[in-house]
């Protein structure tokens, strides 16, 4: 099979093993929980509950604040105890419930669907909106809105986005191996809502075991194709996986339904599987547990609500103490002072290191010697881009593509001066979009 | 307790650093250093490690005086030094190969802002620089064992050279510029570790090629052809000095602009200048064109049409 790729890009060691063939084990929920309002991109989410209301696990506890948000479920039964500021994984404080876990997991009833075909276009995207389903391959991007486009009728390709490119991850891997058959099924429920589409699913190559599983899924589909992708980071990047797969490109002003693509993660077609099938909203996600300093690396299914440090603490611990604990990827993670932070919707793993690599390496003069351009999968010169952020200069920045940085990290990791090549960008890049807000 | 570091991602480097590069460029340099020391005999050597000495010193004196970190141990000043004294007849008095790296230092490197900023090649710039002050030193390439012109000189004299020992080494020439294979397995070092690609050599060395074919006045001369390519100095001017990431633009497109250019000024000088040889002004030249060519080859960004790019101006 021909095999699909992109331009630039990096060979990041993928530490893959240490977690992808540890089973999905189910992780305990702790005494408390806490639900952010903000768990997505769009509006935060408007609290139902107030402090002393009984929940029940799967009860809607914050409706969507506007189109563009979600709402948000407790994954377990107990009281609300408070609606107050707690800190998240990107270490902002965020306005958020919190529940008194009572241990009994009394749950709402459901709304089965027994045949999902008979249901029309506008109740799937009901259910969907309903759920609280979000882009959680990290991004939160409403997944309702996403499955709205303006010109529904021209939208060709719905691409599951399985290629799991960031090192360490293992989720998606897990997911499509025990419960492959929902993944499939999650992706047709969304190919029944555009007529012409065809569904991809974009694979890589250094996960044969999903390509075979997914191929043996998909044989009888005539809609439906499995493609092959070379392992490079970030192939899983929307605009990456987009023109791998179908060879359309979409820059930072495009939305990928401006070529026709609708791009969605593993666990969100889950997530739109569970929620139109079986009706329950997304309260829980797969997260993986990594890194070199953690005793037992492997996968769980975590109820969102529950802190970085119950789970790591199931895993038995840390083997020794972490000097970098990142929530996500190493690529594109956030760096956490403190695990008491809560499980979101769009967290992907949770890595613990011995090392950091980045205080480890002293930063020297750019030597020109163009890897981060070779790397750099927008096309972009960011060496040339530092540069002209290091001397405030938006205008040259903006004329130069700077804008087009999808802050993957490549031109980072590839720097033999380990300039901070991706923090200069993003930081520029940063005060260009508030400047546009406004 | 202290608590883990925070910093912004991506949180993971590659092993690659400044340090390992220009060591890997130092090993690749050996073949062509030992085949001069073979050739020339032990004041090869001499030069060398007084070019080097010089260089790196150099190098420590001014971060001492200027009060900024002293950078030595990135090896660039040894990798100039080497490079200097593989550009210099064995012949030439020591005092001036010591001179020689301190200008490349001080003057072309250091007082442009150091390593990452020189618009021209260290070594070359000072390979210059001793060409001009010491004109007849710089170009006796009289030894015990080789007298006489250079192949390049003969050629251009329109004498018969034997290729045979210009592809092996053994011709009169700088120390580390007459072996055209000690040369190459030095740049297949390079290739395979990934510090140097085709573009730049390629181009270079082609457009040459077409170069002599047009108006080298023999037409397609294999002989003559191959002579040239083996004579002077542009085996390690097209690996070694043209490929320098600090003083080559930074596009794949540029690159390859910046090949031809070279290919085009090194044909010229050698074929109707009045030195046999041309590849270390051809690189000179090129080098101060760079920041041009970097301007006229910003890469368009993914997906972005690019005459809208072009529109958009890239100041």
């Amino acid at each position: 099979m021909a095999k699909f790729t992109f331009k630039g890009g990096i060979h990041p060691y993928d530490g893959k093993d240490l977690s992808k063939d540890k089973p999905i084990i189910d992780a305990v929920p702790g005494d408390e929980m806490v639900f952010p309002l903000s768990q997505h991109i769009g509006a935060p989410a408007k609290p139902l509950v107030k402090k002393g209301d009984p929940v029940l696990r799967g009860q809607m506890i914050a409706e969507a604040g506007g189109f563009v948000s979600a709402p948000v479920y407790s994954s377990v039964s107990g009281l609300v105890k408070n609606i107050e500021k707690r800190r998240v994984a990107t270490g902002d404080m965020v306005e958020s419930i919190i529940i008194e876990n009572d241990g009994l997991f009394n749950e709402v009833e459901y709304d089965v669907a027994d045949d999902w075909e008979k249901l029309s276009r506008d109740e799937i995207i009901a259910k969907i909106a309903k759920a609280g389903i979000v882009g959680m391959g990290g991004a939160g991007f409403p997944t309702s809105v996403k499955l709205q486009p303006k010109e529904p009728d021209k939208i060709d390709y719905i691409i599951a986005n399985c290629a799991e490119c960031e090192p360490y991850l293992t989720s998606d891997y897990r997911r499509i191996i025990e419960e492959g058959e929902k993944v499939v099924e999650g992706l047709r429920i969304m190919l029944s809502l555009f007529p012409d589409a065809h569904g991809i699913i974009g694979v890589e190559d250094n996960k044969p075991e999903c390509i075979g599983h997914l191929t043996k899924l998909t044989k009888k589909d005539n809609i439906i194709s499995v493609k092959e992708l070379k392992t490079k980071y970030p192939q899983g990047a929307e605009r990456q996986l987009i023109f791998a797969t179908t060879g359309r490109k979409v820059n930072s002003k495009m939305l990928p339904a401006d070529v026709g693509c609708i791009v969605n993660n593993v666990d969100t077609i889950c997530a739109v599987y569970n929620a139109v099938v079986l009706g329950k909203p997304l309260m829980e996600r797969i997260v993986t547990i990594s890194g070199d300093a953690v005793k037992t690396p492997g996968n769980m299914r975590v109820p969102c609500g529950m802190t970085y440090t119950e789970l790591i603490d199931q895993k038995g611990g840390f083997k020794t103490k972490p000097a970098k604990i990142i929530c996500g990827g190493p690529m594109m993670g956030f760096a956490m002072f403190t695990t008491d932070v809560p499980v979101t919707k769009t967290s992907t793993a949770l890595l613990a290191f011995t090392e950091d690599q980045v205080a480890e390496s002293e930063t020297t003069p750019c030597i020109n010697c163009s890897r981060c351009v070779e790397a750099c999968p927008a096309g972009l010169m960011p060496g040339k881009l530092s540069d002209m952020v290091e001397a405030h200069d938006n205008e040259r920045f903006v004329a130069n593509g700077g804008m087009e940085c999808c802050e993957c990290g490549c031109c980072s990791y590839a720097c033999p001066a380990k300039q901070p090549l991706t923090q200069n960008i993003k930081s520029m890049r940063k005060m260009e979009l508030a400047k546009r807000k406004k | 307790m202290s608590l883990p570091k925070v910093s912004s991602n991506p949180h993971i480097r590659s092993a690659a650093t400044t340090q390992i590069i220009m060591l890997t460029v130092i090993l690749a340099l050996m073949p062509a250093f030992g085949y001069g020391i073979y050739n020339f005999g032990i004041r090869a050597l001499f030069v060398c490690i007084v070019c080097v000495a010089t260089a790196v010193l150099s190098e420590v004196v001014f971060a001492l005086i200027t009060k900024k970190k002293i950078r030595v141990d990135d090896l660039s000043a040894c990798v100039t030094g080497l490079l200097l004294a593989l550009n210099l007849p064995v012949s030439i008095p020591l005092w001036q190969a010591a001179l020689g790296s301190v200008f490349a230092i001080i003057v072309v490197k250091e007082l442009f802002g150091g390593l990452g900023k020189n618009f021209m090649n260290p070594a070359l710039g000072a390979r210059c620089f001793l060409l001009i002050s010491f004109p007849v030193a710089m170009t006796n390439f009289d030894t015990d064992c080789f007298t006489g012109a250079t192949p390049l000189a003969l050629l251009k004299a329109g004498e018969a050279v034997n290729v045979k020992n210009m592809i092996l080494g053994s011709i009169p020439g700088t120390i580390g510029e007459t072996s055209m294979i000690a040369i190459l397995i030095g740049a297949i070092i390079m290739l395979l570790c990934g510090v140097i690609d085709l573009k730049i050599p390629a181009s270079y060395i082609l457009t040459f090629v077409v170069f002599l074919i047009l108006f080298g006045g023999r037409g397609f001369d294999p002989a003559f052809i191959a002579a040239h390519l083996a004579g002077g100095g542009l085996m390690l001017g097209a690996f070694f000095m043209a490929t320098d990431y600090v003083t080559r633009p930074t596009s794949a497109k540029g690159q390859i602009i910046f090949g031809i250019f070279l290919g085009i000024l090194t044909g010229i000088f050698r074929i109707f200048g009045p030195s046999a040889e041309g590849v270390s002004y051809a690189i000179i030249f090129g080098n101060c064109l760079v920041p041009l060519i970097d301007k006229f080859t910003v890469p368009v960004p993914f997906g972005i049409n690019p005459s809208e790019f072009r529109k958009g101006g890239k100041k």
